[in-house]
């Protein structure tokens, strides 16, 4: 690649698409930084990967206790556990990824600030990394569909196309998130609420239809609600309501180009500010 | 032959002390700041374009071509700008205006170790990192074992490299940029890390690159790396390029602009010398170098002589936690001595506001006869506010140190020092 190479470096203003030839040409960092963060995440603990799959199945274990137990919430007809695993999967893959994005620029201060490489890949490759965790609570999920004796159905050809419009969730959130922290701190104490009511406003705990129907578009417009539901539908063949479900993968879609350009927007005055 | 790299009338501007987030003070601050903005605009009355309130040019219009095979040396006082350049140049952060062109692949070294994870091996390390430098990861492993040698680390490849001794992490970090082969390459002062057989061995690796073809920019205090490694150097001061040529005529003329830029005398009127940087306003007013009796110094001050230096300065608000700092470098800009008015074990520790005068006592000034820059500055609550480089110049005179008549010549400061000699029979025994 030696001298063809050229490159004018000038004064940048306003919105910018992604530069996606410098983004191929470094694409191989984007592996590394992924590969990275999977071998340092569970370092020095005791219980290792188990930490992927520990956490929403014990979530799994308490809501299925408190809602279906004490509030007499029902699923929509699998079995309450697998329900809410199902459900739980995407969530904790999402509200992780956005939380760990979110901080990630400033976790990484040192690079941004001594060398130069497309930033997008810091937050990105934090949720990508994440994919791992998302992928071994689904094969916990396959163990609790065997022993549930609950069978996969042709709907699972769906999964890709919600596993997709998950990481464009958690990835569009995560750039605005990452790219406002670098100035504004608020973002840090803002994340963690917003989590915990995201998992409310989501139908993780409760089947979709438990909401009055004329609500049900306006919860489309979280993204997360269409990829919760599309989860459940492609692994344990639960109704779909494709009207809702197809608001929030736009939405998701929406959500990535957005976040995409303004973490553009902002990322030249990143080294500056750090 | 058209060049490799062409710069083209960068500048950047920064802001200055831009703070936000949820703070009780901060519109007093904003007042504050406007207010200094108001006074510098009425003392500089030039055609400088006004600046927005709390800004610097860190550099103002530097243009310059590189040729192929060029190596060249950078060279400027601290905050002269030659770390903004070498990160515009690395596109770590953008111009405010002018342009570059890039005429062939570009690597940059402004740290060593960057991006090194403490948890991985070295082995992964030299992976990621070379991965962060730019290398692909076919090249990585094709040159992993020469890596490997030149670190001198074969035995500990597989452990964390938190475990590694400073020189080891030192050594690792280097040897991975040291195997880089870009077309361009960007160095910031990363070689004087590491013990000196170390340091030798990458000024050797250095002057290898630069014999190679390879064209190099390079930023260093080091005057006698720059003279030896470089072919052309250019001086940069308060951020406009004020010299390009050969290294010689270059270390020349920054030695030159060292020593006019100083003030004279003793009593030194903090408003009209040296180069300020102010945060929160002017609040540094006068500088006072004075002898033991408080008498006015006269030339110079000789070797282990007693220093007197009074400072006059304003605090705006009723403070305890306010820091005065006098800091010394040598004609090569290095800092060789830091004084903190916190560092006073018995200071007074009641708030005080308006006019101030701290002297700082030095009981026996001992560096090597030359002159010295002075720098002076004022922080608030652990913020620089104030602060003004080669405030004052201060020379220290050969003299009779150690009462032999012998004045010493070599090294950077003097130590007293005893000498005992053994008969060679006493010894033995």
């Amino acid at each position: 690649m030696s001298g063809t190479f050229e490159l004018t470096i000038r004064p940048r203003k306003g919105w910018q698409a992604v530069d996606l030839k410098e983004a191929y040409l470094y694409s191989e960092l984007l592996l590394f930084l992924i590969w990275r963060d999977i071998k340092i995440r569970y370092r020095q603990t005791l219980l290792g990967g188990l930490w992927a799959v520990l956490q929403p199945f014990l979530a799994m274990t308490i809501f299925a206790f408190v809602f279906n137990r004490l509030a007499h919430v029902q699923s929509d007809g699998p079995p309450y556990k697998l329900f809410a695993f199902a459900g739980l999967a995407p969530w904790t893959f999402f509200s992780t990824a956005v939380t760990q994005s979110s901080n990630s620029l400033l976790a990484n201060q040192q690079l941004v600030s001594k060398i130069y490489f497309p930033r997008l890949f810091i937050p990105l490759g934090a949720i990508f990394a994440l994919l791992v965790d998302l992928i071994l609570s689904l094969g916990l999920l396959a163990l609790l569909m065997v022993y549930y004796r609950w069978a996969l159905t042709s709907a699972v050809i769906w999964l890709p196309l919600f596993m997709v419009s998950a990481v464009l969730a958690a990835s569009g959130t995560g750039l605005i998130l990452s790219a406002l922290n670098v100035r504004f701190r608020d973002v840090k104490y803002a994340v963690p609420f917003m989590i915990q009511m995201g998992l409310f406003l989501t139908p993780v705990i409760y089947p979709v239809h438990y909401v009055p129907v004329r609500w049900q578009l306006l919860m489309g417009l979280n993204p997360m609600t269409g990829v919760v539901i599309g989860f459940r539908h492609a692994l344990l063949g639960t109704p779909i309501p494709w009207n809702v479900t197809a608001v929030s993968l736009v939405i998701c879609v929406l959500l990535f180009v957005v976040g995409l350009f303004v973490f553009r927007r902002l990322e030249s005055e990143f080294a500056d500010i750090l | 032959m058209k060049p490799i790299l062409e710069i083209r009338g960068i500048s950047k501007q920064y802001k200055l002390g831009v703070r936000r987030g949820p703070k009780m003070d901060n519109v007093r601050e904003l007042l504050e700041r406007s207010l200094a903005a108001a006074v510098k605009r009425k003392q500089k009355q030039g055609d400088d374009p006004p600046l927005p309130v709390g800004s610097f040019w860190a550099l103002k219009d530097v243009s310059f071509n590189v040729s192929q095979g060029d190596v060249i040396g950078i060279i400027g006082r601290n905050g002269a700008g030659k770390s903004t350049l070498l990160k515009i140049l690395s596109r770590i952060t953008s111009p405010t205006s002018g342009e570059v062109r890039v005429m062939g692949r570009m690597a940059s070294l402004l740290e060593v170790g960057t991006g090194f994870h403490p948890e991985l091996t070295g082995r992964e390390n030299i992976f990621l990192n070379g991965a962060i430098l730019g290398m692909r990861k076919t090249e990585i492993t094709r040159r992993f074992d020469e890596i490997v040698a030149f670190a001198e680390i074969d035995r500990f490849l597989d452990t964390a490299v938190k475990h590694y001794s400073s020189g080891m992490y030192v050594r690792l970090a280097f040897a991975v940029a040291a195997h880089l082969d870009p077309e361009i390459l960007i160095v910031d002062e990363v070689l004087a890390v590491g013990d000196l057989a170390f340091q030798k061995k990458c000024l050797g690796k250095m002057g290898e690159v630069s014999r190679s073809g390879r064209t190099v920019l390079f930023v260093s205090h080091n005057m006698a790396a720059v003279e030896n490694l470089c072919s052309r150097a250019v001086v940069l001061h308060q951020g406009t390029l004020e010299f390009d040529g050969i290294p010689k005529d270059a270390i020349q003329h920054y030695l030159n602009t060292l020593s006019s830029q100083a003030g004279k005398g003793n009593a030194i009127d903090l408003d009209r010398v040296g180069t300020r940087r102010v945060v929160v306003a002017p609040l540094l007013k006068r500088m006072e170098f004075m002898t033991d009796r408080d008498q006015p110094l006269p030339e110079g001050i000789p070797i282990g002589g007693r220093l007197k230096i009074r400072v006059h300065f304003d605090l705006p608000n009723p403070t305890d936690t306010f820091n005065v700092g006098l800091g010394f470098d040598n004609i090569y800009g290095q800092r060789i001595f830091t004084a903190h008015s916190t560092f006073e074990p018995e200071r007074v520790l009641t708030p005080h506001v308006g006019p101030q005068v701290y002297t700082c006592e030095i009981p026996s000034f001992t560096l090597m006869p030359g002159e010295y820059s002075v720098k002076v500055w004022l922080d608030l609550k652990s913020v620089q506010a104030d602060a003004i480089e080669d405030a004052a110049k201060i020379t220290v005179l050969e003299s009779d140190f150690y009462g032999t008549g012998k004045v010493p010549w070599n090294g950077t400061f003097v130590l007293g020092h005893r000498w005992y000699l053994q008969q060679a029979a006493d010894a033995q025994r």
